[in-house]
């Protein structure tokens, strides 16, 4: 760091009021600009990435895909963190919507703009329904009952040889086209984003995050925890679900691989770096995440142990995550003052 | 209303491995009473309150409420049915502003219809009027802090502020005092003695005896999960049982 004689460094905090909570009012056109212009560069980058395709090729608009797809398995997988949840088999989402859109379009002959929305809705009711019974389960018992789903999924697969069997079920319907699924999962990314934001803002959310804290507090207040719990699972399992539903058209294949153990790991690692329990650094975690593990293929397996090696990186140096270091950042500003003479001290 | 039997308990018992925490109970409380509840540390008076209000399950005995049992009811259920209680230590939502906390009670469905409209505005302005009931002053800066922040004196009175909201039939306080300040509990006292007034059923587990018989008519003292005295404060202090296993003690550890 370079240092200035005779000065000293001044760190400022600007714009608190406005960030806490909803309490304050915010005061002048330049403070709202100053609040939502992060959100706005994000939609604009976000909304120009797919018409990068002719500098970037068609491998990264892939890349693209694939980070915002990873980006809702992380929102998917912070939502159900919020409410206290921790799922370390975020897969079985992913994998019950890319089989469930597989097989409506191989058996039923349906085009994706059907079975996508179908797969998401039934395959979240599905997850939901499959995870009740043990979500008075805490803390780790839950995560492990959640880490042993895709594994059982998986080998139920092999085993009965139903849904494909290990071949899994291929050819099946496309997107119109490639800049169509990329607005596609763009725009759902946006939606789910803002989504959750809001709903965590509301009463409902309030609760999620209440049950977090204290769920026994929560039911003495008279509320069905339970029911709320379910109802978090479903909101949650949304984005995961149509992420694999939407995999599945995209590659116009779904096979084992749907469950596999990247799908629950990415989610948490992502989220870990972008701040977990944050939803805007969920998406961060994501886009810095993916682009890096694509550019690393070129290492083989070597990629998991770079990749294991940040995640320790991380946890150790911060903790908070990505996005709440530029937060803090951004709402801070440094400056040079020069500095009291020291006879001023005396005085 | 007055003098009808609101809470009927029957032969309660639970058992924790070896120990009988509750042991065959029997009492009733009458419609707009204040009853308190007071025995020595480990005598069994969190797992009664656990056992009334669901969070507990009985192995024998039965509760009634206006006549009805709601023994075995989830514990949401049954405070959605009137019966308010706090938690001796204390649980309040950590991670949420202080006034937020007192939305989950207001989003429960047996309060949510009665705020008109049910929106936001609604529900934060009814929490923010009974925090300042409890003692967070409207003007300071204290409903709008995250909840981990505050003394611990707050936190027992956000969690009567909890109850409170519920706009209970019975409310029911665990050791409220224990962990407040002279000057906390001294503005507590109006608080207690207004729900007693509002004609609303209090039972209170308290220690501290001079604040708590000037709540209560009646009290009940508990001994290895057995009621062994009930009667008026000035009753149950002669009885000899109570001497010895609870003011005999609490005498020796004063001296
Ligand atoms: N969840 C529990 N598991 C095991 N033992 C318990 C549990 N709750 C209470 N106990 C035991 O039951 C007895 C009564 O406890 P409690 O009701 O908390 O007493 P009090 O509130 O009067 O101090 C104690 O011996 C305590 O150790
Ligand atoms: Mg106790």
């Amino acid at each position: 760091m370079k240092i200035k004689k005779g000065y000293r460094k001044e760190r400022l905090d600007r714009g608190i009021k406005a960030r806490v909570d909803d309490v304050f009012a915010i005061s002048s056109y330049r403070e709202i600009m100053y609040l939502a212009m992060p959100r706005t560069l994000f939609i604009i980058f976000l909304l120009l990435l797919p018409l990068s395709g002719s500098i970037t090729g068609p491998y990264w608009q892939g890349v693209i895909i694939i980070t915002c797809i990873i980006a809702l398995l992380t929102l998917s997988w912070t939502f159900m963190y919020s409410v206290g949840l921790i799922s370390l088999g975020h897969a079985v989402f992913f994998g019950i919507g890319a089989y469930i859109a597989g097989w409506l379009s191989s058996s039923l002959n349906l085009s994706p703009l059907i079975t996508i929305p179908l797969a998401a809705l039934s395959g979240a009711v599905l997850g939901a329904l499959l995870l009740y019974p043990v979500l008075r389960l805490r803390g780790i018992y839950f995560a492990l009952i959640t880490f042993a789903l895709p594994l059982f999924m998986m080998r139920l697969i092999e085993a009965t040889g139903c849904l494909g069997g290990t071949a899994g079920l291929s050819g099946l319907h496309a997107f119109p086209s490639r800049l169509f699924a990329s607005y596609l999962v763009i725009f759902v990314l946006l939606f789910v984003l803002f989504g959750y934001l809001k709903i965590m803002d509301s009463d409902f959310g309030l609760v999620l995050r209440a049950i977090r804290d204290s769920d026994l507090s929560v039911h003495a207040a008279g509320i069905n925890v339970p029911l709320f719990k379910a109802q978090a699972l479903f909101i949650g399992a949304l984005p995961a679900t149509f992420a694999g539903a939407f995999l599945t058209h995209y590659y116009r294949f779904v096979g084992m691989t749907a469950f596999a153990l990247e799908y629950s790991i990415f989610p948490i690692t992502s989220a870990v770096i972008g701040g977990t329990g944050l939803f805007p650094g969920a998406v961060l975690g994501a886009f810095i995440l993916t682009p890096l593990s694509e550019s690393l293929r070129a290492f083989g397996t070597l990629r998991i142990a770079i990749y294991s090696l940040l995640l320790v990186l991380f946890i150790v140096r911060l903790p908070e995550g990505l996005f709440s270091f530029i937060q803090k950042k951004y709402f801070q500003f440094e400056r040079w003052v020069p500095l009291e003479r020291k006879d001023d001290n005396a005085k | 209303m007055q003098n009808e039997v609101i809470l009927k308990v029957q032969d309660l018992s639970r058992r924790f491995g070896g120990v009988r925490a509750v042991d065959g109970i029997s009492f009733e409380v009458k419609s707009g009473e204040a009853l308190g509840i007071i025995g020595p540390n480990g005598s069994g008076k969190s797992t009664l309150i656990n056992l009334i209000t669901g969070f507990v399950k009985p192995d024998k005995g039965a509760v009634f409420y206006k006549g009805n049992n709601i023994t075995g009811l989830k514990p949401h259920k049954i405070a959605s049915i009137g019966i308010a209680r706090s938690f001796q230590t204390v649980k309040p939502f950590y991670n949420l502003p202080v006034y937020k906390n007192l939305i989950i009670p207001l989003y429960s469905n047996r309060v949510k219809k009665q705020l008109k409209g049910g929106c936001m505005g609604d529900r934060d302005e009814a929490a923010m009027h009974l925090l300042e009931e409890v003692g967070f002053e409207r003007e300071s800066n204290l409903p709008y802090k995250i909840t981990g922040t505050l003394p611990h004196g707050y936190l027992k009175k956000l969690e009567l502020a909890r109850c409170l909201c519920l706009d209970p039939e019975i409310v029911i306080v665990d050791e409220l005092f224990s962990g407040m300040s002279m000057s906390e509990i001294a503005s507590a006292m109006p608080i207690m003695e207004k729900i007693v007034a509002e004609g609303k059923t209090l039972i209170m587990i308290e220690h501290r005896l001079r604040e708590l018989f000037r709540v209560v008519q009646g009290v009940m003292v508990l001994n290895f999960g057995k009621i062994i005295a009930r009667g008026t404060p000035e009753e149950v202090v002669k009885v000899e049982e109570v001497k010895e296993a609870y003011l005999g003690k609490e005498g020796e550890t004063v001296a």
